[in-house]
């Protein structure tokens, strides 16, 4: 059974009286513990998609089912409940908060839960210890390099137990050492807690620690074998 | 608590930007405050007026004396309880630029009458036991070191000649609106004097200070005065003395009008500098905001920490600000005192700059609150810091 359904979203944008059209009747069914990688040209949609798979947009038409729950149709105080519990966010930019250190940053998300402070503590320790950075607890972002930030900003995405991890171009502004670590972080949260992992990345290298992956071109998409690239 | 952590950081995120608005609003509150101060000095004539108090004048202008023997007529009003005649003398003590006021007053009826200029008893008696004597203000007695027993000669302006007085008493103000700052002595001496050279300029003072029973007689107390010297050679007008010292104040109504305006356009100001700081901060952040939503947290929640970030801000300033207008004030005082009797920051003015203050970190939070929770989530990751 799928964790998440997209059924014929429409979306476009108005630019003054232009209306550019970005999705146009997209479908994608992604299943329970997949990695999937979205690919294609810049400008197709990607980002867009992912947006409205994290419940962080809203299409103009269509419908996005988790489990059985219409996105869709949810308000903005729901929608945002939904994504507290089940969405974990990796930016390009990593996004840390620049007044946070890393274990602050890392626990954020569980401020909006009713853990108590020692419980967060060990949710926050353990979700550090999955990224290595057990020894970074109280840097700063700017006291860290990207990859150590990348990972930070993982552990954060973890920290709140979501069923979905979402990564924009995850490794788009890594150098190749730190883009491997921070893909094989990915493969092993999806091969070993059963993460679902959708991915957007320009980079084919990254696309093949997915497995599963989709192109998007020209509103519409396309299964690709990963191996074969057809 | 986690908000209050993240409300300081962000605020001084911006080390020296922070300092600068903080610094702007701090020298605008000290500013209003010491204004404010100003336009309060200008009345503190006034607010020292006692309610039980009348002034008799003549009617056609101040400048026109009232005969003495009016005293006895006045006292016989219903309601009155002391009378006292007073003349300005206007005299100078070795220069011009030594100005301070002096009038000669019917000192046995003036001192139960202004119960706010405080003696020692002792002084009280000698001075009114010595017809050649004085009492001087605690502050005017320190300009010049005056004490106890000295002889100050003043050159006559209004009423010619020499004059030498004796300092017989040195009173304090019972609250700091009082003038300490005056001198005052005896009309019978300034009289007797002028009974030999003037003749025609004897026996006549320039208003009578009138003290009444109760503050509700003013009124018909008033009326009743008038009403006796009405068809006489010299009509008399009679007001309560706080409405006689806002007649001084009044040909300066506008400046004073001015002033008060210019203290509220310098709050103005700065609250357009601090909401534009405000919301070029908020733009920057945008991106940040963004991922706060995306993580659950509400616009609520954005709300609270751009408020709290502008109001530590303008707190900072404002509290800095207000402190420094005593200071300030002190200084001003001192620079101004020949000019300036009172001028003391009065209670309601620290209590207007914390308001204005709160204003301030109000009106810059708001539109940045406003827009950080309205803007699309998508569309705020977009903006990349
Ligand atoms: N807020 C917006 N207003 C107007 N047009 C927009 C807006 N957001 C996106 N677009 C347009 O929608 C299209 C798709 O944007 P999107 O960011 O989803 O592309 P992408 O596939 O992620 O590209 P890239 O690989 O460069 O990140 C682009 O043409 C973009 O210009
Ligand atoms: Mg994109």
């Amino acid at each position: 059974m799928s964790l998440i359904r997209i059924e014929n979203i429409y979306k476009s944008y108005r630019r003054g009286e232009e209306v550019v059209p970005v999705l146009q009747g997209v479908s994608l069914d992604i299943g329970e513990g997949e990695f999937l990688a979205l690919m294609g040209p810049s400008g197709s949609g990607k980002s867009t998609l992912l947006n409205l798979v994290a419940g962080i947009d809203t299409a103009d038409s269509g419908r996005i089912l988790h489990r059985a729950v219409d996105l869709t149709r949810l308000s903005q105080g729901e929608l945002a409940r939904w994504r507290a519990a089940h969405v974990g966010f990796i930016f390009q930019f990593y996004n840390l908060i620049p007044v946070l250190t890393a274990f602050e940053n890392v626990e954020l998300p569980l401020l909006l839960t009713r853990l108590a402070r020692r419980e967060r503590r060990k949710h926050v320790l353990a979700a550090l210890g999955v990224v290595s950075l057990t020894d970074r607890l109280s840097h700063y972002p700017s006291q860290l390099s990207g990859g150590q930030q990348q990972r930070v900003a993982i552990a954060r995405a973890l920290v709140g137990d979501p069923d979905i991890l979402v990564a924009d171009e995850p490794t788009g502004d890594l150098d190749r050492k730190s883009a491997g670590d921070v893909l094989t972080l990915l493969s092993r949260l999806n091969l070993e807690t059963g993460k679902t992992v959708v991915m957007v990345t320009h980079d084919p290298k990254a696309a093949e620690s997915a497995r599963r992956l989709v192109h998007l071109e020209k509103g519409e998409l396309l299964d690709v074998h990963p191996e074969t690239g057809l | 608590m986690f908000i209050l952590k993240l409300v300081f950081k962000n605020a001084f995120r911006h080390r020296s930007r922070a300092l600068m608005t903080v610094g702007g609003v701090t020298l605008a509150v000290l500013a209003f405050g010491l204004l404010q101060t100003v336009v309060h000095a200008w009345y503190a004539g006034a607010a020292a007026a006692s309610a039980t108090r009348l002034a008799t004048r003549n009617s056609i202008s101040l400048v026109f004396p009232l005969p003495v023997s009016y005293r006895e007529k006045i006292k016989a009003a219903p309601g009155v309880t002391l009378v006292a005649g007073a003349a300005w003398f206007g005299g100078v003590y070795v220069d011009e630029k030594n100005f301070f006021p002096n009038f000669a007053v019917q000192l046995d009826s003036y001192l139960p009458l202004f119960p706010e200029f405080v003696f020692d008893p002792d002084e009280r008696d000698a001075l009114l036991r010595d017809r050649g004597g004085c009492a001087v203000g605690r502050k005017l007695a320190e300009r010049f070191g005056w004490k106890v027993g000295d002889r100050i000669p003043l050159r006559g302006t209004i009423y010619p000649g020499n004059w030498d007085l004796v300092v017989r008493a040195v009173y304090r103000g019972a609250n700091p609106n009082v003038d300490e700052r005056q001198l005052l002595f005896h009309w019978d001496y300034l009289n007797e004097t002028m009974r030999k050279t003037a003749p025609r300029r004897a026996d006549n003072v320039g208003l009578f200070m009138v003290g009444i029973a109760s503050p509700d007689l003013a009124p018909e107390v008033s009326r009743a005065i008038d009403e006796t010297f009405a068809n006489s050679l010299a009509e008399t007008l009679t007001e309560t003395e706080k409405a006689f010292a806002l007649g001084f104040v009044a040909m300066s109504d506008a400046i004073i009008g001015a002033v008060r305006i210019v203290s509220y356009l310098v709050v103005a100001i700065i609250m357009a500098v601090a909401a534009n700081t405000m919301a070029m901060t908020a733009r920057e952040r945008l991106c940040e905001y963004a991922v706060f939503r995306a993580l659950g947290f509400g616009s609520g929640f954005l709300g609270l920490m751009i408020l709290g970030e502008s109001l530590v801000i303008a707190l900072c300033g404002g509290l800095a600000g207000a402190w420094l207008t005593f200071p300030a004030a002190r200084a001003f005082a001192a620079a101004m005192s020949d000019f300036i009797p009172v001028f003391n920051v009065a209670p309601e003015t620290l209590w207007i700059q914390l308001a204005l203050t709160l204003a301030v970190g109000l009106a810059a939070a708001a539109l940045p609150a406003l827009r950080a929770g309205r803007i699309g989530i998508a569309e705020g990751l977009r903006r990349i810091a």
